[in-house]
């Protein structure tokens, strides 16, 4: 028999989990909500500067009646209902059901998109908690993960589930990265990228592929209510430092790895401290910071200058 | 009073109430909301409140009302507060700032909610969502006498007191600056004009919403709340133009809505056999969703299939139309497709003109101008050949540009256009050297004796 061990500090816990040696799924799991953060950022930058930001919020809460439908028929089926790719597979086909209703209502009748917005993201999600509210009266199954996806639970997840985010997340950097020019282009001026000839609607369409991918895979560390919030937060920060493009989608991108980063390592070490939320709000935290002392931009610089211009004009 | 009955006074009808009554009342605030085009504002309040509800919870350690209404409130107006700092401090467009705000507010309630729990007290993350409908319950006296007496009432559920109240008030305050606002929705620029204070009536209008939110949504959560903020005044705005009236067929739609959720999900699936109750605040907010889609697609101006429907029908009536000119043409003399076979169109378009009694069709099934027919087709080329002729004379087009020009003005071209067009650019013949057939009213007279030479 082992002796015990001594229970380790918070401090060394936190020490263990930052330096990757807090065992394999530690590890795999801190790893992959960086590489999430990393791909919500630049991606979330895209967004922002494409004005689609709040997208993100609607086909999040869209996900929620697909993941039920998708545990219900392949438990029907007799499959192992809550495997991650087959609920992934049913959020993201209701993600895409939510994405189009939004854009017929917008094309097709006098309502505006914030109207929109708002009545598929709550009808959806109204939908999806009736079809949990069935899900867990079904004598088949317990719904046990299901309702993990409303608040996440990244400190539980298994490892190959981290390493299916992580892998799709770096796939969704590299499409960033890979058309940077041509998404400038039209965040920018979309009439201009058209006159260019860049296929302008097939780019808003991958833009949008790429917000469905980057909330899916989240759903499960994050949860699909704060998931949001890392494709928002970190390009917010990131516009305070700078105007350029290029850079921007790379800060916030970096911002986004490091709340990732850094909120699963706190969430891990502290005992009920959901990663969501804690990600959420290291996120939140380097805002602020960005927001009080980022240059030109932040508070302090502009007091600064108002103060400069107040003295000048006195003197 | 029976046990059936009994069952339902002091279950279904104070929960039925309740999230209808919470339905009104959001319903009866989306309409400035979706007028102002900031429907999303309800979704971002509707988050932002967890932290202020968490905190009152943890300051008064009890699920008393009044300490967790005053702590929503204060979060729901610092929301509004927050999303228009960071709008403007971080440049940011509205839809970004209310999603830093509210959703850095939510993760802050859903931390609290578990460090509560940490110290043992225990308050669910999941009925912020989904709200407590089966909580709200009454027990109502034996008695149908005893139940308009005073201790009756103070017995009523807290939270059905509070949403009746909070309705009340949002009537009041909507009925007594109703030209204010509907000013303000419709027009700020005027308003602002008139030294009406727009800003402070958008912030009065966010208060409103925030003190709907909070009231509502202990009982129906807070997608019900968002649902209902949108829903019914969406479907008000796709049945009609005016205000009043929307808002009355919002409340309509919010009543039905709340009495159809309620019982589908708490008698639906023992209708359909599949056991119990669902999801009361998830079932009001599909109904409300199936009320506005409904409203999409069939309301009778606006709606989706009207819409289509009037553009069938002018893509018809032009098809019918030209049909008609094409008969003219090709039983004038000279006419190159005279010798041919007798034009001819889809059955749709046959079967539109042969319902207005303008052509017969003959034995062979080719269609023949009737007398009526005759006179509308000449009416058409008319028109055709005039517009040709003013559009080579006037508007100085090259001859062999104008025929397409004219085969879209024909159409539209009525009586008096006509003749004011014949005025302009008068003429005998077209531009192709086809004479212009008279107007009915002319067809004594020698057409344009003073003009032509």
């Amino acid at each position: 028999m082992e002796p015990l061990a001594q229970q380790p500090s918070v401090v060394e816990l936190a020490w263990n989990v930052a330096t990757l040696r807090a065992g394999y799924n530690t590890t795999v799991v801190v790893i992959s909500a960086a590489l999430l953060g990393l791909a919500a950022g630049v991606v979330g930058a895209v967004a922002m500067l494409r004005q689609r930001a709040m997208m993100a919020d609607v086909l999040a809460h869209c996900t929620l009646p697909g993941i039920a439908i998708a545990f219900m028929v392949a438990t029907a089926l007799g499959a192992q209902g809550r495997s991650l790719p087959v609920l992934l597979a049913g959020a993201t086909a209701s993600a895409v059901l939510g994405v189009l209703a939004v854009q017929a209502i917008v094309a097709r009748t006098r309502l505006r998109d914030d109207a929109a917005m708002a009545a598929v993201l709550s009808v959806f999600f109204g939908l999806g908690i009736v079809l949990l509210s069935v899900v867990q009266r079904m004598r088949t199954g317990t719904q046990g993960g299901l309702s993990h996806f409303i608040y996440g639970q990244a400190a539980a997840m298994q490892a190959h589930d981290a390493v299916l985010m992580g892998s799709v997340a770096v796939m969704a950097t590299l499409s960033v990265a890979a058309f940077l020019k041509e998404w400038r282009a039209l965040c920018f001026d979309p009439r201009f990228a058209q006159s260019l000839g860049l296929p302008v609607a097939r780019l808003d369409l991958g833009l949008m592929t790429l917000v469905v991918v980057v909330t899916v895979i989240g759903l499960q560390a994050v949860g699909l209510i704060l998931v949001v919030a890392m494709l928002i937060i970190p390009p917010a920060a990131a516009r305070l430092w700078t105007d350029r493009f290029g850079r921007m989608v790379v800060a916030s991108g970096m911002i986004g790895a490091a709340a990732g980063y850094g909120g699963v390592c706190i969430s891990a070490t502290l005992p009920r401290a959901p990663a969501g939320a804690v990600i959420v709000l290291t996120a939140t935290a380097i805002f602020l910071v960005s927001l009080l002392v980022a240059p030109r931009n932040g508070v302090l610089a502009r007091l600064a200058s108002s103060r400069a211009r107040f003295q000048g004009g006195a003197a | 009073m029976s046990p059936g009955l009994h069952h339902f006074v002091s279950l279904d009808l104070p929960a039925m109430l309740a999230g209808t009554l919470a339905a009104l009342v959001c319903a009866l605030l989306g309409n400035f909301l979706l007028l102002r085009r900031e429907s999303l504002m309800g979704d971002a309040i509707a988050h932002a409140v967890l932290p202020g509800l968490v905190a009152g919870f943890l300051v008064s350690g009890s699920r008393a009302t009044l300490p967790m209404f005053v702590g929503a409130a204060v979060a729901a107006v610092l929301a509004v507060v927050l999303i228009e700092v960071v709008r403007r401090v971080a440049r940011l467009e509205a839809g970004a700032a209310m999603g830093v705000v509210f959703s850095a507010m939510f993760a802050l309630g859903v931390v609290l909610i578990e460090r509560a729990a940490v110290r043992g007290v225990d308050l669910d993350p999941d009925c912020v969502l989904n709200g407590q409908l089966e909580r709200v319950f009454w027990f109502p006296p034996a008695e149908w006498g005893a139940m308009l007496s005073l201790s009756t009432i103070a017995e009523l559920p807290r939270e059905l007191v509070t949403l009746a109240v909070v309705y009340a008030l949002a009537v009041a305050a909507v009925g007594v600056f109703y030209k204010e606002l509907r000013l303000v929705c419709f027009d700020p620029a005027l308003a602002s004009s008139l030294g009406l204070p727009a800003d402070a009536v958008r912030i009065a209008l966010l208060a409103g919403v925030a003190a709907a939110v909070v009231a509502s949504f202990e009982v129906v959560g807070s997608i019900l709340v968002i649902a209902m903020l949108v829903c019914p005044p969406a479907a008000a705005r796709m049945l009609t133009d005016r205000l009043g009236p929307q808002i009355l067929v919002s409340q309509v739609v919010a009543l039905a809505t709340g009495v159809t959720g309620y019982t589908l999900a708490a008698h639906g699936p023992r209708w359909i056999g599949v056991g119990e109750s669902i999801n009361a605040a998830g079932m009001m907010a599909v109904v409300g969703g199936a009320a506005m889609a409904g409203a999409i697609l069939l309301a009778p101006k606006h709606g989706v299939l009207a819409r289509a429907r009037r553009r069938r029908r002018v893509v018809l009536d032009t098809a019918a139309e030209d049909l008609l000119a094409d008969l003219y043409r090709a039983g004038e003399p000279g006419h190159p497709i005279a010798s041919g076979p007798p034009p001819t169109a889809s059955p749709a378009v046959l079967s539109a003109a042969l319902a207005r009694r303008e052509i017969t069709l003959d034995a062979s099934g080719a269609p023949r101008l009737t007398d009526r027919g005759r006179d509308r087709a000449e009416r058409l080329v008319r028109a055709h050949r005039l517009w040709e002729s003013y559009l080579v004379s006037r508007a100085g087009l090259r001859p062999d540009h104008v025929h397409d020009r004219a085969m879209e003005l024909e159409h539209i071209t009525d009586e008096e256009l006509a003749r004011r067009v014949a005025s302009e650019a008068p003429a005998r013949t077209d531009p192709h050297g086809k004479p212009i057939p008279p107007s009915t009213g002319e067809a004594e007279r020698p057409p344009f004796s003073g003009h032509s030479g």
